[in-house]
Order: C-alpha cells, then sequence, then structure tokens
C-alpha cells in the first residue's frame, strides 16, 4: 500500500520569460509615477502587510513589501516555556492552520528524544492535520474571492459559503480540543485527548458534505467567464524562478515542481494512505487554484482512510502530564518538516537536556512565499496584485512570527 | 371682483403645483430608496444563506431608518489636505443628477413631475451627470486610492453609457417617440421584452450596461474595497457619505423605473387602473433584483477588460441591435407584416 519513495518525474511548468524577473525600482521620482500605500491596514492586506507600490497608472511597475507588523517574539518566547506548554503557543504562528506549527514542534522533539509515537496517535494527527488543510484551504478560497470580487459583491458570496464549510470542521475540532482555533492538541509523544464517542460518525458525515460543497464551488467559480478573465495567465510563476526563490506547498506545485513532504519524506504514516498530489503547469493564480482544489479532495480521501484504517490502542508513549516541566528532552538539535496547508513548515530546534529548548527556529511558508512577490507583481494592474498576493495565500501570524 | 380673487387663487395652486409635485416625489423616491437598500440586503442574505438585518424593528423592517440615524449622527470629517469647495459640493453635485432622473418617468398615465417630449434623452443626459460629482470626489478628497477611482470612473461610465443609450433608443424606436408615456402606452399590446429577438437582447444589453454604468459589482471597480479601499468616497463621513449612497441607489432604482418602462410595460397589468403604479414599482423591483442577483454572483472584473467589455463586444453589439431594429421598423410600416 506504500506510495512512499515512487518518484514521479516532474511535470514541465513555465518557462521563465526572456527578460526574467523585472526590476524593481524606487528611485524614480518623475511625476509620471505614483507610490501608492497598500496597507498596513488595507482590506485585503491578510493581516498587516505593507506593500508599497509604484504606479503607472494601472500598471504597477515595483512593489516594495514591508513585513514585521505583526512581529511576537514567537522564537524566543519558546526558550522560557517547557516542551509541554509550547504546543499551544506553536498553533499561534500559523493561526489559519495552528495543527500544522504544533505538529513540526513536537516532531522536533520527538526526533531530538527519539521518542516513539503510537500508532493510533500517527493516525489522529493525520486526521487532524488533513481536516486542517482543508479548513485552511476554505478560508483561503473564501478569501481569495473577496480580494477578487469584494466585499459587496460576488465575492462575499463564496467567502460566506466556505466559512460555513470551515465551520463544521472546527465544530468538530472543538469536540475534540474544546478549541475552535488554537488547539494544543499535538503533544511530545502523542496527541493529548482521544476521540470522543460519536466523533468518527460526525467526521465521515462532515468530509461527505465538504465533498459536495467542493464541486459546488468549483461550477461557481469555474464556469463564470469573469472569474477566469481575472485568474488565468495572471501572476505566472516560472518554474525556475519558483526554485531560485524557494516556494513551496501550493504555489510550487502549481508552477509544475511536484513536490510533497508528505511523499517525498514521509511522516507519521503518511506512507500508510493512498493519495496523489496535484501538479499543474501554467504557474497563474488559476493553477494555484486548481492544486488547491485537488487537495481538499485528495485531503479529504486521506481522512476517509484514516477513518477507516484507526488502530485501537494508547495515544501517547508517554505517561500523563502531572508538571509542565515533566518532558525533558535530552542534549540535541533537529531541523524537521511538514508539509502545511501553505508549504514547507519547519522547525529547527536545539534541546540541551533541560525541559525548555535551548533556541528555536521557525521556517514559516507564508515568509518564503511571500518573497515571490516582487518578482511577479510588477507589470500587472491594481487590481491584480489583490488577486495575485491571494493566492500565495499569506498568513502574517507565520510570516513575522 | 371675485372671479380675480379666483383667479389668483387658481394661478396661485397652479404654481404651487410645480412644487408640490416634484416635492412629493423627492420624498417618494428617497422613501423607496430607504427601502431598497434593506431589500438588497435581505436578498443578498438570502444568497449567501444568511438572514440579514433582523434586530431593528420586526423582520429588521426599521434597519434603513437606524442606518439613516447613525450617518447624519457621524461625525464629519474632512480631510485637512483636501481641496474644501470641490470635496464639500461634490455628494450634492453627485445627487443632484440622480435626483433629477426620476422628473420624467411617468408613474401612471398622467401622474408625474414633468412627462417631456424628449423624456429619455433627458433622463440619459442627465443620468450620465453623475460623473462630474464622482470625479469630483475622486478629486477634492486629495487621496490616492480616491484619484484612481476618479481616473477609472471617468473611463468607465463614458465607456458604458454610450451602449446604454443605445440599448435605451430599441424601445424608442419600436414606439416611434421619445416620450416616456407614449413609450409605456406603445406597449399595451405586447412588452418590448417580448418583441421576437429585438426585445431580448436589448434587454440583456441593457441590464448589463445599467450594472456597468451604476458602477455596481462585477463592474464596481471605482469602489473596489479589495484594492482601493472604496474608491472615490474613501474620505466621507456622515452626512456627506449618506448623500453620495442615496445617490448611488437613487441611480440604480432611476435605472431600474426606466428598464420597467422602456421593457416591461410600465404600468400594465391586471387589475384597475389605480394599482398601475403598484404594477410599476414591482416591476421595477424587479429588475432591481435582478441587477442585485448579478452583483452578487460574480466577482469584480479588471478595469481594462471593462473597457474592453464594452468598446469590443457591448458597443458593437447594441449598434447593430439599433440598426436592425430601425430596419424592422421601416420594414413594418412599409406594409410589411
Amino acid at each position: 500500500m506504500s506510495t512512499a519513495a515512487t518518484t514521479h518525474a516532474d511535470r514541465e511548468g513555465p518557462r521563465r520569460t526572456e527578460e526574467g524577473p523585472r526590476r524593481i525600482d524606487l528611485d524614480y521620482a518623475g511625476s509620471e509615477r505614483l507610490t501608492m500605500n497598500m496597507g498596513p491596514q488595507h482590506p485585503s492586506a491578510h493581516g498587516v502587510f505593507r506593500a508599497i507600490l509604484t504606479l503607472e497608472g494601472e500598471q504597477v511597475v515595483g512593489v516594495d513589501a514591508v513585513i514585521g507588523y505583526l512581529h511576537r517574539c514567537h522564537e524566543k518566547l519558546s526558550e522560557t516555556l517547557t516542551y509541554a506548554q509550547y504546543p499551544s503557543i506553536a498553533s499561534k504562528t500559523d493561526y489559519v492552520a495552528a495543527m500544522t506549527s504544533e505538529f513540526a514542534y513536537v516532531r522536533a522533539a520527538e526526533q531530538i528524544g527519539k521518542i516513539d509515537v503510537p500508532k493510533r496517535a500517527q493516525y489522529l494527527r493525520v486526521i487532524t492535520s488533513e481536516l486542517q488543510r482543508v479548513a485552511s484551504h476554505l478560508l483561503w478560497l473564501g478569501t481569495w474571492c473577496l480580494d477578487l470580487g469584494g466585499a459587496l459583491g460576488g465575492g462575499a458570496t463564496i467567502f460566506l459559503y466556505c466559512i460555513r464549510e470551515r465551520e463544521l470542521i472546527l465544530d468538530l475540532f472543538e469536540s475534540l480540543v474544546g478549541a475552535r482555533l488554537l488547539y494544543g492538541f499535538f503533544q511530545v509523544g502523542g496527541v493529548r485527548y482521544d476521540l470522543p464517542p460519536g466523533w468518527v460518525a460526525t467526521c465521515r458525515e462532515t468530509v461527505d458534505l465538504i465533498d459536495t460543497r467542493i464541486s459546488e464551488y468549483e461550477h461557481m467559480l469555474e464556469d463564470n467567464p469573469f472569474f477566469m478573465a481575472r485568474v488565468q495567465g495572471v501572476g505566472v510563476i516560472s518554474r525556475e524562478l519558483a526554485e531560485d526563490v524557494g516556494i513551496s506547498g501550493p504555489l510550487l506545485r502549481g508552477s509544475g515542481v511536484n513536490h510533497d513532504l508528505r511523499r517525498s519524506d514521509p511522516y507519521s504514516s503518511y506512507e500508510d494512505f493512498q493519495f496523489t498530489v496535484p501538479v499543474e503547469t501554467a504557474g497563474d493564480c488559476f493553477a494555484r487554484y486548481r492544486v488547491r482544489m485537488v487537495e481538499f479532495r485528495e485531503s479529504l480521501k486521506i481522512v476517509r482512510q484514516a477513518l477507516d484504517g484507526l488502530p485501537e490502542g494508547p495515544i501517547s508513549s508517554r505517561p500523563g502530564l502531572k508538571s509542565v516541566a515533566q518532558t525533558r528532552i535530552p542534549k540535541g538539535e533537529a531541523y524537521v518538516r511538514v508539509e502545511g496547508a501553505r508549504g514547507e513548515v519547519g522547525c529547527y530546534l536545539i534541546a540541551d537536556g533541560s525541559a525548555k529548548p535551548y533556541r528555536m527556529k521557525w521556517r514559516g511558508a507564508s515568509f518564503s512565499n511571500l518573497a515571490i512577490l516582487p518578482h511577479i507583481i510588477p507589470g500587472h494592474k491594481v487590481a491584480d496584485v489583490v488577486a495575485i498576493m491571494g493566492s500565495v495565500d499569506p498568513v502574517f501570524g507565520e510570516v513575522d512570527r | 371682483m371675485w372671479s380675480w380673487a379666483l383667479g389668483v387663487a387658481a394661478d396661485m395652486t397652479e404654481s404651487l403645483m410645480l412644487f408640490v409635485a416634484p416635492f412629493i416625489v423627492l420624498n417618494a423616491v428617497i422613501g423607496i430608496v430607504t427601502y431598497v437598500t434593506l431589500l438588497e440586503r435581505k436578498f443578498a442574505a438570502r444568497m449567501q444563506s444568511r438572514i440579514g438585518p433582523y434586530r431593528v424593528g420586526p423582520h429588521g423592517l426599521l434597519q434603513p431608518i437606524a442606518d439613516a440615524v447613525k450617518l447624519m449622527m457621524k461625525e464629519d470629517v474632512v480631510p485637512t489636505a483636501a481641496d474644501k469647495p470641490v470635496y464639500n459640493l461634490a455628494p450634492i453635485v453627485f445627487l443632484l443628477p440622480c435626483m433629477f432622473i426620476f422628473a420624467t418617468i411617468p408613474f401612471a398615465p398622467g401622474l408625474g413631475v414633468a412627462d417631456l417630449n424628449i423624456g429619455i434623452l433627458f433622463f440619459l443626459a442627465i443620468s450620465s451627470m453623475e460623473i462630474v460629482g464622482l470625479f469630483m470626489a475622486g478629486w477634492g478628497s486629495n487621496n490616492k486610492y480616491a484619484l484612481l477611482s476618479a481616473m477609472r470612473a471617468v473611463n468607465q461610465v463614458i465607456s458604458y453609457d454610450l451602449p446604454f443609450i443605445f440599448a435605451s433608443l430599441v424601445p424608442v424606436l419600436l414606439a416611434g417617440s421619445l416620450q416616456l408615456g407614449d413609450i409605456a402606452a406603445a406597449q399595451s399590446g405586447l412588452w418590448f421584452v417580448f418583441y421576437p429577438v429585438i426585445g431580448q437582447l436589448a434587454f440583456i444589453a441593457f441590464i448589463a450596461s445599467t450594472v456597468a454604468a451604476e458602477n455596481r459589482a462585477p463592474f464596481d471597480i471605482l469602489e473596489a474595497e479589495s484594492e482601493l479601499v472604496a474608491g472615490f468616497r474613501v474620505e466621507y463621513s456622515g452626512m456627506k457619505f449618506a448623500l453620495i449612497q442615496l445617490g448611488e441607489y437613487a441611480h440604480v432604482l432611476g435605472s431600474s423605473f426606466l428598464g420597467a418602462l422602456l421593457f416591461l410595460g410600465a404600468w400594465a397589468g391586471p387589475g384597475p387602473e389605480w394599482l398601475g403604479p403598484v404594477w410599476f414599482l414591482i416591476k421595477a423591483m424587479f429588475v432591481f433584483l435582478l441587477v442585485t442577483w448579478v452583483r452578487w454572483s460574480f466577482v469584480r472584473i479588471r478595469v481594462d477588460q471593462i473597457l474592453a467589455l464594452s468598446w469590443k463586444a457591448l458597443l458593437p453589439m447594441t449598434l447593430i441591435l439599433l440598426l436592425a431594429t430601425a430596419f424592422v421598423v421601416v420594414w413594418r410600416t412599409n406594409g410589411g407584416v
């Protein structure tokens, strides 16, 4: 059943254009140009992001990005919190896909401490991670359409539909963990809670429902010429550029690179599940949209398989927590990466044998993905800036940390 | 002696009537506009599986009044760098043409402010005057978002007024009159929307160009809150914002009435004659909901695509349609079918 280690020949993505990435210049002081701030407070900033646009009429000729408005010292904070406490804080880096960052952190600690995770806990981790991916993609689809269509137009309609479905997943998480946004579900050695009675049946219903609704969105969006006109051929990331800049996740796969950590570097029993990694070759906003739409279905498929094959047994290899300083990790260091909803989420952890890490560093998927913006935005219209921004799907909690 | 006094009184009532009719129409329009916002919000809410305004009054019926009161009590902030006379005048300049367009609409045979013999020309000319107010607002605010929006406004409104006019002229040709009352009366047999082929195409073109000329989504690139925050009205607050909002909805409402009059037979409908205005209102609301339906289901289209759609598709199409209509009319008057 294992599909790991299967090597797929990468599909051809778009080639870099002759002129290469456009030069970014902000020094020009001619009267024909207009410097416009988009953000940090802006309806489509997806948080607090400041893009300084240089415009010639409607055309964007340069963009400079300013980040750091949401910096909360997450990495420093990890040095003062124990291994039992920090997963709840790790949720807050990427608050839209909170499970992912917890996952990266506990895996790093487990790798240093060589701690085994029971099979049931591994499956529970997969189920929650995949549900989280669906929830995160739903929010992405909603907010992206909001960017495209406006809060007072068709975009708001899609947004509210997506929120309606995301709500169902958050209800599942609530009945499992008790929290709806930031969970603290992952613990070193396993997970914190076992499934409550009836959860599996509710989960199956939800998964089936969302599966049908995804088709509705596809129908509503792809049969709409205005939507297609807005996203096709907009913000093309060439294959070479994608590899050079180091973007990951749906952006990379939208540019024709077949790379998914769940497939290429399986962890937490991902090798047990059958799923395909969607790859699109156009590299534009529509390709990224298609990748995510297929990922919805693949995630739901993984959840179904995990629910079917859910083994019995303990949910943690470690005794129940009696104090926060109970978990001690021996000296060592590890870099661990997981495939989050936005791409590769990495956690570099150095343990010194105490109950707290010595040092920790996040590799945020959004942070690396955001670096693509200055390369692809120049040459587009102002309206395309928000379309491209939305298709990159940044979460600023993860960018600034 | 008495006859003289009566004559003066009659003159006075006559001259008073000049004020009374517009006063009634103006207030009726403002009243309808207020509740049209509620209709739109309820309609949009149903589309989005929400309930919509529900708390103020039974089923949210007092919501528009609460909104109006709120806007009146808001602080009126004028940006220090604004071009003050232009900034302050813009909402009024914007509102006036939007209200004037109701002057020529007959709400029932003979019931209206002035059923001019060039009524539809007056309507089209005045309704495109709103661009002046839009541009003043965008320019006077001295804000980059507003300026971009003003530039877009000029592009868009000019591009879409032409197909709007051509689509509106199709019923004029069919009826053979520029007077709105005559056009309505000409549809007593067959509503122009049911006129074979020409009627349906013209109606579709009319709806499309109405949506665009009113700057409603998917053509709301002026407001474009995801790019330009709120476009030309980003710096407006309080009553000035309310005036712009009022003007915008009045314009949509005016176009809805025009659409109902040109294509849906105006006040024709079953029941006694005094039901005419009610039928007219229902038909206008139908047109309004069509526009709203479009608004809440499409994503916004980009500025260059909007212009391309107008100049490359809608304008040639309406022009050909107009010519075809002219041929049909000439052929029929010369003893065709």
